[in-house]
């Protein structure tokens, strides 16, 4: 293809998302898409099922069965998030087993959220009203993403994780109702969760590469500040309720923005975790590692059965 | 209130407890995520039919009891599981073994206990049988798929197997609670499972190219309350969160 006709592809292309089109797996598209697509679908999966340990640590524990059963079924949920998500990146010609050969060399990222320790049963609630909640703030503008099988994941995906944000707010609530301990068993989780959440929205603006051609695509619909003081304005007034006092002096609603001003993230934080030194960075890599590795037999054996079958099958034929 | 009726519900009731709360062990460590999600999903399902069991108990204590104090409050010496479901995830091998062995008794207990004179029991059955045909289809699976598929796979299941074939027999144990439950027309005469429990098991270990074990010593002691020194560790992540912090709703 000669560089003109490869230009006046995009420029068709462009048209398209701008008409607000759904690009589907086997049509044309610049390799760059593809690319970002693979990387930010691919992430998204393996945050999802990187973000099944924290919770996982708490469900031999749970305080009822009640909630044991609840838990085991969010749990499941982001189980079939990955699952539906590492679907949706196959579309774009790669295979699951190099996206989570990526996932364990480091080489691809996952929400830097799942790298702190969910230490009580408070942040079990916290995780699902905090950290689902901001991930929905992102999510929610992505069901009008330009990649067709993204955006339909997308949709199912929200109405579940608005399911668990509810289910984690809950926790906070009856606990908040009880006694001094569980109250302050809740206020402690709000205080080592706050800021992570902040920070889930990812650098401010400024420092955020690639965001215009996100916008452009629609995998990016509001920048990360936008997003940031959205998930800010809509959760004080839960934490309200709650009686819980969120860990931010400088936190104030400002008539004239319309808009409550916060306080600054701590960056050298936010930057120490994503490189990969935050308190549970190595041991969820390792547990996934872990698991990938002992379960190679198992995965072995599943596919020489399947051979065996399908052999059988053909000299039935035959 | 009916002890014997409680006592039979525990022999029934805990093993679907201990083993979800073993299966609930693995959530998020499977061989891939397919698994994973089939295997806490039986959790799920063990740790339903308990809840309903549990209601019912504590319908019968009386007294302020709920299903979490019959759960979770209980001393070790007064949970009523068989060893067998509270044997460790050692390798993916012995939990699906594990599963397996424990299905196809479940299956037909519960085929049994929905012909129950006890409504509410019979009910439950119903409920869950439909639920455990699954759990049996998924485990019967794997043992073929581990026994036909390589040759260590082959030799890990055949392993497992071997190792937890001595907890098999304890499923066809009779309390006194069982026997009077028996009587009353409320129990399911378990000794009456078990020549076909072992045609089924063995026949689905032949399809698996995998022998069946012929051992004559078996081990025994969870129906009477006397368990495996893994059972304590169990319970202390059980019962943390309630003996820490006792009396609070959750």
């Amino acid at each position: 293809m000669s560089e003109k006709e490869v230009k006046s592809l995009e420029e068709i292309f462009e048209a398209r998302i701008a008409r607000d089109e759904k690009i589907e797996p086997k049509e044309w598209m610049p390799e760059k898409y593809r690319k970002t697509h693979i990387r930010q679908i691919s992430q998204h999966a393996h945050s999802e099922v990187v973000g099944m340990l924290p919770e996982g640590n708490w469900i031999t524990r749970a305080p009822s069965l009640r909630r044991k059963v609840a838990l085991l079924a969010k749990i499941q949920d982001e189980g079939g998030h990955g699952l539906y998500l590492y679907s949706a990146a196959e579309t774009l010609g790669i295979s699951r087993d190099e996206l989570i050969e990526q996932l364990h060399s480091g080489e691809a990222k996952y929400s830097s959220i799942f790298n702190y320790p969910a230490v009580t049963w408070a942040d079990m609630g916290t995780v699902g009203w905090l950290v689902d909640g901001a991930a929905i703030m992102n999510q929610v503008a992505l069901m009008g993403t330009s990649y067709g099988p993204y955006a339909r994941a997308m949709v199912r995906i929200c109405k579940e994780e608005s399911f668990h944000q509810r289910q984690g707010y809950e926790i906070l609530l009856t606990l908040c109702n009880g006694t001094p301990e569980q109250k302050e068993m809740a206020q402690d989780s709000i205080n080592r969760w706050w800021w992570p959440s902040l920070m889930m929205f990812g650098p401010r603006d400024a420092d955020s590469p690639n965001t215009e051609q996100s916008v452009k695509w629609k995998l990016k619909r509001k920048t990360n500040d936008e997003l940031r003081q959205a998930f800010v304005d809509q959760t004080v007034p839960q934490a309200n309720i709650l009686g819980l006092t969120i860990p931010d002096s400088k936190l104030k609603w400002n008539e004239e923005r319309k808009h409550y001003d916060f306080g600054d993230i701590d960056w050298n934080e936010f930057w120490q975790v994503v490189k990969g030194h935050g308190p549970c960075n190595k041991q969820r890599i390792d547990a996934r590692v872990k698991a990938h590795k002992d379960g190679k037999w198992v995965r072995d054996a599943a596919m020489a059965f399947a051979e065996k079958q399908e052999n059988k099958e053909v000299k039935l034929a035959i | 209130m009916n002890n014997n009726l409680i006592q039979y519900i525990y022999g029934i009731a805990d093993n679907s407890l201990i083993l979800g709360q073993r299966l609930g062990e693995l959530c998020g460590h499977g061989p891939s995520i397919e698994t994973d999600i089939a295997l806490t999903n039986i959790s799920l399902d063990l740790l339903g039919q308990t809840r309903s069991y549990f209601q019912y108990v504590a319908k019968l204590q009386g007294n302020g009891a709920n299903e979490d104090t019959v759960a979770f409050l209980r001393l070790e010496r007064e949970y009523k599981n068989v060893l067998l479901v509270e044997q460790p995830n050692t390798d993916f091998g012995y939990s699906i073994t594990r599963q397996f062995l424990f299905d196809v008794f479940h299956l037909a207990l519960l085929e049994e206990l929905q012909k129950s004179k006890d409504e509410m029991l019979a009910a439950i059955a119903k409920k869950s049988i439909k639920e455990v045909l699954y759990h049996t289809r998924f485990s019967s699976d794997w043992i073929k798929r581990l026994g036909d598929g390589t040759e260590e796979s082959h030799n890990r299941i055949q392993t497992a197997i071997n190792d937890l074939w001595i907890f098999t027999d304890e499923l066809f144990h009779q309390t006194d609670a069982d026997k009077a439950m028996i009587a009353e027309g409320i129990g399911v005469d378990v000794t009456l499972l078990k020549i076909n429990y072992y045609k089924k098991v063995s026949s689905i270990l032949e399809e698996a190219t995998l022998q069946t074990p012929s051992i004559e010593y078996f081990q025994k002691g969870g129906k009477q309350g006397v368990h495996s020194e893994h059972m304590g560790f169990i319970l202390t992540e059980l019962q943390y969160m309630q003996r820490t912090y006792p009396n609070m709703t959750w």
